[in-house]
């Protein structure tokens, strides 16, 4: 297991190159750019509505970096603007996404950051919590019924989503059957306004694997090695016949839930300032500039990339055109939409 | 009376699914089912004896007892190139699973803008007239009626049954299919041999009538001809209508026949309220209000929550061949 970042303990980076550490830092950055961007646009009245992830990059990208490209599958959650960035989503359909313009994934039908792409290996979600874990569980089915190996399904959700019925169900089943998947909790302890104390009778969501008959595995979810490691090794296992795991990465919600939310109603300001002390962005940058990964000089190259690239993708976004009235009445189904069908 | 030919065979509505499941499994190694009991119990009613036999565990999956995750797993199934026949065991039981099926299945293409799609079908033996009480006994076509997005196919007859079954399995997209478990094994038929559909949403009249349409599908359909053809002996001409699907609805057949008798009765065994014939009236009140010679008349359930284990209590939610007579006869001669 890597050191905590920026405790200065010796570095573990788990195999990782410096080119694969730098790429970690960049999706880390470069989510947390285009979310503040979104929150800036939506501030300025150009966009309804933004999410919120802040304290989710470490576990994010880590967790991406484990995600073989053109072979796995990805089944999301909305709060998983880095995971999808880490895979390969770019800035600008980003960008579109949040304008809701008509060359979004969905032509502008769901809300920020409910993407779908095949070619991403990337599934398309609702905002219902947990609806996705069953989504998930089927799509790996297919893969052992089909006897692939070296491809496994990814799947990540909130420690609300735990307490769903549905969750226990696609769990349960993954478990049964062995399926090559990966239960990813990103256990940031707030359901909206309700706190881990108010969900659950004990606190550690990895534990209930040991019920299902599943490995299950605790990291801390603001160091991004650890997470691409225990992330890595579980992957690697459903690649290869050896079933489910089920990962908690404990990290922390920094913002409000959505820009719809005041979390001032449920939560101390001076909690929250206490817990952005852990913040990992800022630490896994200092850790890689003491590893000798970056200088100093090429950390700021690296930021300035990103928010040009975060510029170019929201000019070029915003001059695309909305959705027309009707497209509202496309791809219902297969053939053209009718009024009584 | 039924007769087998060289290219056909008598079946009840059981046999008729279960030999349209086996072709589709023998014609498609991407055809999966599950669902409770579907393995080695081979389905509550048997329709998928000894499947697990020849196609395995792994294609005839005996799932936990968990509706909201059948129809989840087989979207997941569908969207990654299975074709999943997914099996509630009962229509009541279909509550958890609704926003799998309305908010998941219903939505995936839409959602996607048609990056992702569900060809799946969710088969559902439904409907009353067995003792099956409050749990055992519902229709629940009304309540996903309400969806763009899904299909829903009711059919009353084992060709119709093979014909339609074929078609929601080769369809695109999510499609439930509602067997009327009364049916099953009351009704037989001549089911042409060999691969054949026939399309979604096309009603078929059952019998040619000038005095009065009569809409029905499930097993309604089958006591709608019985009281029709009563009425037949009686000098009075009623044009029986089965819908054979609710949604998409075969509004022209509907029209046609109602421009043609100027008079329409609904019958379904669902609740009255907000049913499948509140749509058909509306449709029609706004279609040909003024082709009609006497107000349209619905004969369906009332409004309570199902019908009662007792026998009385089964007999009085349910209609009849007598009481249907009776609403055609009044209708007749409005």
């Amino acid at each position: 297991m890597s050191a905590k970042a920026g405790t200065g303990s010796t570095f573990e980076r788990q195999g990782l190159s410096d080119e694969q550490l730098v790429a970690i830092l960049r999706i880390m950055i470069l989510h947390r750019t285009l979310e503040n961007r979104g929150f800036a646009l939506n501030r300025q009245g150009k966009i309804p509505f933004a999410s919120a992830s802040e304290g989710h990059e470490a576990v994010q990208a880590g967790a991406a970096m484990a995600f073989e490209r053109g072979k796995d599958i990805l089944v999301p959650y909305y709060r998983d603007l880095g995971l999808d960035l880490g895979i390969g989503l770019t800035s600008y359909e980003v960008m579109l996404s949040l304008f809701a313009r008509i060359d979004d994934h969905s032509a502008g039908r769901q809300f920020p950051h409910h993407y779908a792409s095949k070619k991403l290996g990337l599934y398309t979600i609702s905002s219902v919590i947990a609806a996705q874990t069953s989504h998930a569980v089927g799509a790996a089915y297919a893969m052992k019924l089909r006897k692939e190996r070296g491809r496994a399904v990814l799947t990540t959700f909130g420690d609300g989503a735990t307490s769903e019925g549905e969750w226990h169900e696609a769990v349960n089943f993954a478990a049964t059957h062995k399926l090559p998947i990966v239960f990813l909790c990103e256990n940031n302890e707030w359901a909206i306004s309700t706190p881990l104390s108010a969900q659950m009778g004990q606190p550690d969501v990895y534990k209930r694997a040991a019920g299902y008959g599943m490995p299950g595995v605790v990291v801390n979810g603001f160091d991004p090695v650890a997470c691409y490691a225990v992330t890595k090794e579980a992957m690697d296992r459903a690649r290869h016949g050896g079933g489910p795991t089920l990962i908690e990465a404990k990290c922390y919600r920094i913002l409000s839930h959505t820009t719809d939310d005041d979390d001032r109603s449920y939560r101390t300001r001076e909690e929250v300032d206490e817990r952005r002390k852990e913040d990992p962005v800022p630490a896994f940058e200092r850790l890689l500039v003491e590893q000798g990964v970056l200088t100093l000089q090429s950390l700021e190259d690296l930021k300035a990339s990103i928010l040009a690239e975060t510029n170019e993708a929201t000019d070029r976004a915003e001059t695309v055109a909305y959705p027309r009235p009707e497209d509202l009445f496309t791809r219902l189904h297969e053939g053209p939409w009718e009024p009584w069908q | 009376m039924a007769v087998a030919t060289s290219s056909s065979q008598v079946l009840n509505n059981v046999e008729a699914v279960r030999a349209t499941l086996y072709e589709a499994l023998k014609a498609d190694d991407k055809v999966v089912i599950l669902g409770e009991d579907v393995g080695n119990r081979g389905n509550v009613f048997l329709i998928t004896k000894d499947f697990v036999k020849e196609f395995g565990t792994e294609r005839i999956i005996d799932t936990p007892i968990a509706e909201a995750s059948i129809v989840g797993i087989a979207v997941g199934m569908a969207m990654e190139g299975l074709r999943p026949i997914a099996e509630i065991q009962f229509a009541d039981f279909i509550y958890p699973a609704f926003n799998q099926i309305v908010g998941e299945a219903a939505k995936t293409r839409y959602r996607s803008n048609g990056e992702y799609t569900v060809p799946m079908v969710i088969r559902t033996p439904y409907g009353g007239g067995v003792r099956g009480a409050l749990s055992h006994s519902v229709s629940v076509e009304a309540l996903f009626y309400h969806v763009p997005g899904l299909k829903i196919v009711v059919p009353s007859f084992p060709a119709d049954v093979k014909g339609l079954l074929n078609a929601a399995i080769d369809d695109p997209d999510p499609v439930l299919f509602l067997e009327h478990k009364k049916t099953y094994r009351l009704i037989k038929g001549e089911v042409p041999d060999g691969h054949y559909v026939i399309p979604i949403g096309k009603a078929n009249v059952k019998k040619e009538g000038s005095q009065l349409t009569v809409v029905s599908y499930g097993l309604y359909v089958h006591w709608a001809l019985e009281a029709a053809n009563q009425l037949e002996g009686d000098g009075m001409s009623v044009e029986v209508i089965d819908l054979r699907s609710v949604r998409p609805m075969d509004k022209t057949a509907i029209l046609e026949s109602v421009r043609k008798t100027r008079k329409l009765l609904i019958i379904h065994e669902d609740n009255k309220f907000g049913g499948i014939g509140a749509e058909i009236s509306a449709m029609v009140a706004e279609e040909a209000l003024f082709d009609l010679d006497a107000p349209i008349r619905r004969l369906a359930a009332p409004d309570v929550p199902a019908m009662g284990y007792a026998m009385p209590l089964e007999e009085a939610y349910m209609s009849s061949p007598a009481k249907m007579a009776e609403a055609m006869r009044d209708m007749v001669k409005f």
